[in-house]
């Protein structure tokens, strides 16, 4: 394992993901053509360790395609994945185990993501078993911490519970703690508050946070939901139709939102204001395109304000850096800005 | 009567489960004037779905109390007999929008004629004059008509849900309750429904009930706002006030745990979980919960009325 680690030098980042792209074969009806569902096309995406990123995107954009690739519960169409120096696009499954150590996920339906027959304990031993730990007395000590640090305590009180016997966020908080207690370096939260009510929304947040900074783990909050990214990531991704569309520091991008999309999701999204009440919000038309067939050109180009007839809808924009950890992918900026793809 | 639209007064709706009575309702009052728009926010399983459906009469089959004044133009809905409310005013004169009704459409029925079909029962229209009725409104809604030969299953989400809307509108109601109509929906969908929403408020001036549990979300359409804790409204309060000055603890708890998305703000989150509605402690029932606690709160705390519609259900305000 340690010789894995060698040779990396500590300022590479702990993820690279480059030009990711995940694509589904379907077929249409009854012997119909094939097709591919193209759910991540194309996205870069650099990780360091400690950091925490949120990728932001409306159902069907493809944000959870994109973390379950990246964590190679599927195998990517093209593109790499690279963690900490190693490349891992293609490795078999068999020889991942590492990396499943090395990450976790957190889902959106705790109750869903729990075997409703097995004990708190058994839940969080299990991985400990699956990976080696053959000292009952550790794996012990190990699930005992793992709870103590989601703040399930006293341990005891909940060792023997089933997890229906939770509250939601409870159960969440033991999701969570499974997803730690191999101590890995990068954890991906899908939508892992969004079926939760607003208080406990901000506790299972502020835990991640707690955890992230505390033992520098690196997070992903995939999530619909931009007002929560400004409290807990230090970098928001947009994606939009497969597509990262714009990404920047978090403060950097909700102060200056550049993609006409982005624009468009900050300014329908409200604050709790009396004055919403009396405003009709500028909505785009449409839908977000069918990823099998997406259009031509810009994939927000059928909706966009601000489309440039003969540009927009004829050729993909490129990613443009705008400023400093700032960048859009879209030919409004493109006129003297340095091109980065 | 004291002018309001709608008046509920004290109405409980209890139901008994193995485990014991739900109460859902418990003593809720408030008052709702004629094209104004109550929010009604609070935690899942706060009671406010059970809320709307006791005004709207659809309870659970295991109701074991359902009593109080539901006063509607001066009529108190209470006294009707089941025929009756159905005859005259579910559908006709209150509509309800129930949580996830999205996916309640039927898949093998065109949309146009399960449009219709409350005119065809309530109205003894026929099927043509309906499916005009229907059209029009869909045009003065800006939904394109064409929708009405559809089946539910060509039209996406956000489409079904303002076909909802559209259904219950077509009876000119005067008071729409609406569950969740945007939970599910996408960011932008979302945003255009409550367009709608708005458009319909402004201009048909129909009295809404909207219940949610996002704060935020509830700015936009909110006159009034009703927070309910454990079964309970326990702030009652003007939009303009609410927003910027929650009164009763529990609203300013919940308050600081909404994220803003323009400033920033202290998040925090109020430790602990609702009591259950089987076994409500004495007293406050956010008690324990709450920072403010002391001695009196053991105490079941009254409404206290501050203003006109502007209530607190809150020791903390009743000291003098």
């Amino acid at each position: 394992m340690l010789a894995l680690w060698e040779g990396i030098t500590m300022s590479s980042p702990l993820l690279q993901i480059e030009n990711l792209k995940k694509y589904f074969e379907i077929r249409r009806g009854f012997l119909g053509r094939k097709g591919y569902i193209r759910a991540v096309d194309g996205v870069t995406i650099s990780l360091n360790s400690g950091e925490s990123i949120s990728i932001v995107g409306e159902s069907g954009c493809g944000k959870t395609t994109l973390g379950k690739t990246i964590l190679r519960l599927y195998e990517p169409t093209d593109g790499k994945i690279i963690f900490h120096g190693k490349e891992i696009t293609h490795s078999e499954w068999k020889n991942l185990k590492w990396y499943r150590r090395e990450t976790g996920l957190v889902q959106q339906d705790p109750f869903g993501a729990l075997p409703p027959f097995m004990t708190i304990r058994k839940i969080l031993e299990e991985p400990l078993i699956i990976h080696g730990i053959k000292d009952k007395k550790e794996r012990e000590n190990r699930i005992s911490e793992a709870l103590e640090k989601v703040r399930l305590i006293p341990v005891e009180d909940f060792i023997n519970k089933y997890p229906h016997m939770l509250s939601g966020g409870q159960q969440q908080r033991l999701v969570i703690a499974r997803s730690i207690i191999l101590e890995p370096k990068l954890i991906i939260a899908d939508e892992p508050v969004s079926m939760l009510d607003a208080s406990v929304r901000i506790e299972i947040l502020k835990l991640l946070q707690d955890l992230q900074r505390k033992y520098e783990l690196s997070i992903i909050y995939i999530t619909h939901d931009l007002s929560t990214t400004r409290y807990f990531s230090e970098k928001i991704y947009i994606m939009y139709a497969a597509q990262i569309i714009e990404s920047g520091e978090t403060k950097e991008l909700l102060a200056n939102p550049m993609h006409p999309y982005t624009r468009a999701l900050l300014n329908v999204i409200p604050d709790p204001d009396p004055s919403n009440r009396f405003i009709i919000k500028e909505v785009p038309l449409g839908e977000p395109p069918d990823l099998m067939n997406p259009p031509k050109g810009c994939r927000f180009n059928p909706r966009c304000q601000k489309l440039i007839r003969g540009i927009c809808n004829l050729e993909e924009p490129p990613t443009i850096e705008v400023s400093k950890n700032h960048q859009v992918k879209c030919w409004l900026y493109a006129k003297n800005e340095k091109r980065i793809h | 009567m004291n002018g309001a639209h709608l008046e509920v007064k004290s109405l409980r709706m209890y139901y008994r489960t193995l485990r014991g009575e739900v109460r859902a309702v418990d003593d809720v009052s408030f008052n709702l004037y004629k094209g104004e728009t109550v929010a009604v926010i609070g935690e899942s399983g706060c009671g406010k779905s059970s809320l709307a459906k006791s005004i709207i009469r659809l309870l659970p089959r295991n109701t074991s109390v359902y009593k109080g004044m539901i006063l509607f133009n001066g009529l108190n809905l209470i006294d009707l007999d089941d025929e009756e409310f159905t005859k005259k005013i579910r559908w006709v004169k209150i509509t309800y929008v129930p949580q996830a009704a999205l996916n309640s459409l039927n898949p093998v029925i065109k949309i146009g004629e399960q449009m219709i079909e409350p005119l065809i029962l309530h109205q003894k229209m026929d099927k043509d004059e309906a499916l005009k009725k229907a059209t029009e409104l869909l045009k003065t809604l800006g939904i394109s008509e064409s929708f009405i030969n559809h089946y539910p299953f060509e039209l996406s989400g956000g489409m079904r849900q303002r076909i909802i809307i559209a259904m219950a509108l077509l009876t000119n109601p005067e008071l729409m309750i609406l569950d969740e109509p945007t939970s599910s929906l996408d960011v932008l969908t979302q945003a255009n429904i409550i367009n709608l929403l708005k458009k319909i408020k402004n201009e048909q001036k129909i009295s809404m009930i909207f219940i949610t549990h996002d704060v935020s979300l509830s700015s936009e359409l909110a006159d009034k706002v009703a927070v309910m804790y454990a079964g309970q409204i326990v702030e009652f309060n003007k939009a303009e006030s609410f927003y910027h000055d929650p009164r009763h603890p529990y609203s300013k708890k919940l308050m600081e745990s909404v994220p803003t998305l323009r400033r920033d703000k202290k998040l925090d989150f109020i430790p602990g979980a609702p009591p259950s509605l089987l076994n409500l402690p004495k007293g406050c029932r956010f008690y324990d919960r709450c920072p403010f606690s002391f001695d009196k709160c053991l105490e079941d705390p009254p409404t206290l009325n501050l203003d006109k519609d502007f209530n607190v259900k809150c020791w903390l305000y009743g000291k003098e």
